[in-house]
């Protein structure tokens, strides 16, 4: 039976290079991860709290844009060859943007690591959101500007094969997994022009030194209004897998083909108008801006209460169809040895956990209690670090076969894996959780701090930060069983029938959902209409308060050396009024620290 | 397009959650009177902060009979006051923040508390907070903010009405 290599060879070559360039990337994120996991909570401490800001910006950029961005670039270049069923237009445009896309991550990789290299003068630690002024090398923006440029000419090729399959097809349905590439590619043009125009606007012209200030709200809220809907960028791709993989894999069908078109269209409507309830917290944005954003983000739930309810649905039907029975009896008919099924299950699962910490973090004034603080990493290490990492992960166990003509080189090492990660990250992101609530930051080498002590009302600090050190631990365990597992499956010999690709037809076909559910055309014209009502008045508030082009020079983030002897000095300063006065070493201390100052 | 039974049940309960929880957010902010931060602190020139009327001499400032102004410079990687000395202010008294940057954005978060804002660099967060009991209270920074973040921390004491005078009014 010819599976999807055997049918365009081509394309596997494409998408086998972005799985490549993608489980690199989560190799060295997952690695600086297991470092950051250590060092914070004080278990094992390899590198200077300094060089913890370089290690953490790598591990927001490797895995949430690299890993996750071209695992979706491939699992989507598959779905739409596979969906409309004919080859990509031209295959030299698809090379093209997985060139660009792979060369410009590769630069901004260089100047993070570079950071952790003193000789060399480059650094990025600016973490993956960049907020101006702290200001990073021009190679860092330069990099993601061509990453992104590289995502929309990989958008523009999958439009382009939709163009060339409706001339032939001129009254079929889109097929659902093309139906789902193509509307998330349109939230993504919608989303990425705000980070886009932050980027080549202003941030690459004002680390070349062509423009001497920013406006430091104004690229925050820029970024942001790309931030959230990135979130949904990473997600799709596990609801395409959930909506059309996984039912088959539990063996039956989805349940509803027009209510997993609606649900798409729900995202390309309202991912983007609500980024600013990353900013509730602050200032130079109106509290009315503030609750239109949250409105938004809350109906935003809708589309994935839905799909909870799609995706238990079609998962009981194929477990009835296995031969279960009974109200949740039926849990035990699941395939539960299959790795792909049983790691997107349990991915499912905590994306509900997920899902009610996300419905707090939304809630304009409950947020306070949680900005910024250990809770908010906890909340997305459940969804882009579970929900969508484990299900591509899963995933990967049923498309890498498809993709190479090679069986899993072993179901039982991928069981392993998925549960490992599972219960690595119960274990973190739990304790995460409720650091957060007692006030332990985020993005933070060292939570010792000198002037209070955090205090626990149930379990203790230490028993917390030992719970986020064994998530960390096993979460890269995990990630190791699974890039040798997938290494020696690349290495094994091709067979006749690596996998079973079939996918059953839904329950309730498209032939039921209305004609204008693929009107892309209507639903990308009201989505812009509702970011233009949602972001007009603030950015123009935010423009006409402090200028386009603001008043912050950069500021570098490297540790001063004048801070540090500022600081030295009041420290011996003090000691000297209490009990040292006149003791002249003291004094000629003071004077040579002073020197080095100047 | 044709919706089984029970998907109308579950869309009809989701509507009615999502609904839930606006309204409950919607009391908070008005019954409950829990301010956001908004446009209200206005702006200020983040490099000439040593010309402005209060930030060149932050601290505490008495606005009205147990009501304070507190004026709060964030830098990397210092809160000034609130670092080198705490930031001081009587008990049972209503204190509004004021809190700007002079470089890059900062967070401003008084710890075990809600009370916690950005402090963006050209832009003036303003909140309201009361204290009551005399203590003393954590700060720190929860925006990364350079390679010494961790070290960016301070303190509040709420002093006792007894104890306090004049002279502190002005750190």
């Amino acid at each position: 039976m010819a599976t999807f290599v055997d049918r365009y060879p081509e394309e596997a070559k494409v998408v086998q290079a972005t799985l490549v360039v993608s489980f690199i990337s989560l190799g060295i994120g997952a690695f600086f991860g297991l470092i950051q996991a250590l060092h914070r909570t004080n278990v094992l401490r390899v590198i200077d709290s300094v060089d913890y800001y370089t290690v953490l910006t790598g591990h927001g950029v490797l895995l949430a844009l690299w890993f996750t961005i071209f695992f979706l670039v491939g699992l989507f270049t598959w779905a739409i060859v596979k969906g409309f069923d004919r080859p990509v237009p031209d295959i030299r445009l698809t090379w093209a943007w997985v060139g660009l896309m792979t060369t410009g991550a590769v630069l901004a990789t260089t100047a993070i690591l570079a950071g952790f290299v003193p000789e060399i003068p480059m650094s990025a630690d600016v973490l993956y959101t960049f907020y101006a002024p702290l200001q990073a090398h021009p190679v860092f923006y330069i990099g993601t500007a061509m990453f992104i440029v590289g995502t929309w000419i990989a958008g523009a090729d999958w439009f382009l094969a939709y163009r060339g399959w409706r001339q032939d097809n001129p009254d079929e349905r889109i097929p659902l997994q093309a139906f789902m590439v193509l509307t998330t590619m349109i939230m993504w043009f919608v989303s990425t022009l705000g980070v886009a125009v932050s980027v080549v606007v202003f941030l690459i012209p004002w680390s070349l030194g062509i423009i001497d200030t920013v406006n430091p709200l104004l690229t925050r809220t820029l970024f942001w209004y790309f931030g959230h809907p990135v979130v949904y960028f990473w997600l799709m791709p596990a609801y395409l897998l959930w909506y059309t993989v996984l039912p088959k894999l539990a063996g039956g069908r989805l349940f509803s083909d027009p209510l997993a078109r609606v649900v798409f269209v729900l995202f390309v409507l309202l991912s983007t108008p609500v980024g600013i309830h990353h900013q509730y917290l602050d200032p130079g944005i109106a509290e009315g801006f503030k609750f239109i954003a949250m409105t938004n983000t809350m109906f935003l739930l809708l589309p994935s209460l839905l799909t909870a309810f799609t995706v238990v649905a079609s998962v009981e039907h194929g477990a009835r169809q296995r031969g279960g029975e009974g109200y949740l009896r039926w849990l035990g008919a699941l395939p539960w040895r299959d790795p792909a099924f049983a790691g997107m299950a349990l991915a499912g699962l905590m994306f509900a956990a997920g899902g009610f910490s996300g419905m707090i973090n939304a809630g304009m004034n409950i947020n306070y209690l949680v900005h910024n603080t250990l809770w908010v990493p906890g909340h997305f290490h459940m969804t882009v670090g579970t929900a969508v990492a484990l299900t591509m992960m899963a995933g990967t166990y049923w498309l890498l076969p498809q993709l190479t003509g090679k069986p899993v080189y072993s179901r039982p090492i991928g069981l392993l894996q998925v549960i490992t990660w599972f219960v690595g990250m119960v274990f973190m992101s739990n304790a995460m959780h409720r650091g957060g609530l007692l006030g332990i930051p985020r993005r933070t080498a060292e939570p010792q701090y000198q002037n209070f002590d955090f205090v626990a009302a149930v379990g203790s600090i230490g028993e917390i930060r030992m719970q986020i050190a064994l998530g960390g631990v096993l979460l890269f365990v995990s990630v190791v069983i699974f890039l040798f597992n997938v290494a020696a499956t690349w290495a094994d010999d091709r067979v006749d029938t690596p996998v079973d690709d079939t996918i059953p037809e839904p329950l309730s076909s498209s032939s039921g959902a209305p004609l204008v559910l693929d009107n892309l055309a209507l639903w990308t014209g009201i989505a812009v209409v509702l970011v233009i009502l949602a972001y007009t008045l603030p950015l123009a508030g935010i423009i006409s308060d402090a200028g386009l082009f603001g008043g912050s020079r950069g500021f570098s983030v490297a540790f001063s050396l004048e801070w540090l002897v500022d600081a030295t000095v009041a420290a011996v300063t003090n000691v000297s009024l209490d009990s040292l006065a006149g003791v002249a070493p003291v004094d000629a201390v003071v004077d040579s620290l002073q020197e080095v100052s100047r | 397009m044709e919706i089984h039974r029970y998907e109308k049940i579950w869309l009809a309960g989701a509507l009615l959650l999502i609904v839930g929880f606006i309204a409950t957010v919607s009391y908070g902010a008005v019954g409950a009177g829990i301010e956001m931060i908004n446009d209200e602190g206005g702006q200020v020139d983040s490099t000439a902060l040593d010309e402005h009327p209060k930030f060149s001499e932050p601290g505490t400032y008495k606005t009205g009979p147990n009501e304070y102004d507190v004026y709060v410079i964030a830098k990397q990687f210092l809160y000034e006051p609130g670092t080198s000395e705490p930031i001081r202010v009587p008990a049972n008294s209503r204190v509004t923040f004021h809190v700007t940057s002079a470089d890059v954005i900062h967070g401003y978060e008084i710890v075990g508390t809600n009370a916690n804002t950005m402090a963006v660099p050209g832009q003036v967060s303003t909140m309201t907070v009361e204290f009551n009991e005399p203590r003393k209270y954590g700060l720190l920074c929860n925006e990364y903010c350079g390679s010494a973040h961790h070290a960016m921390e301070g303190s509040i004491q709420v002093v006792p009405q007894s104890e306090w005078n004049e002279t502190m009014v002005v750190n």
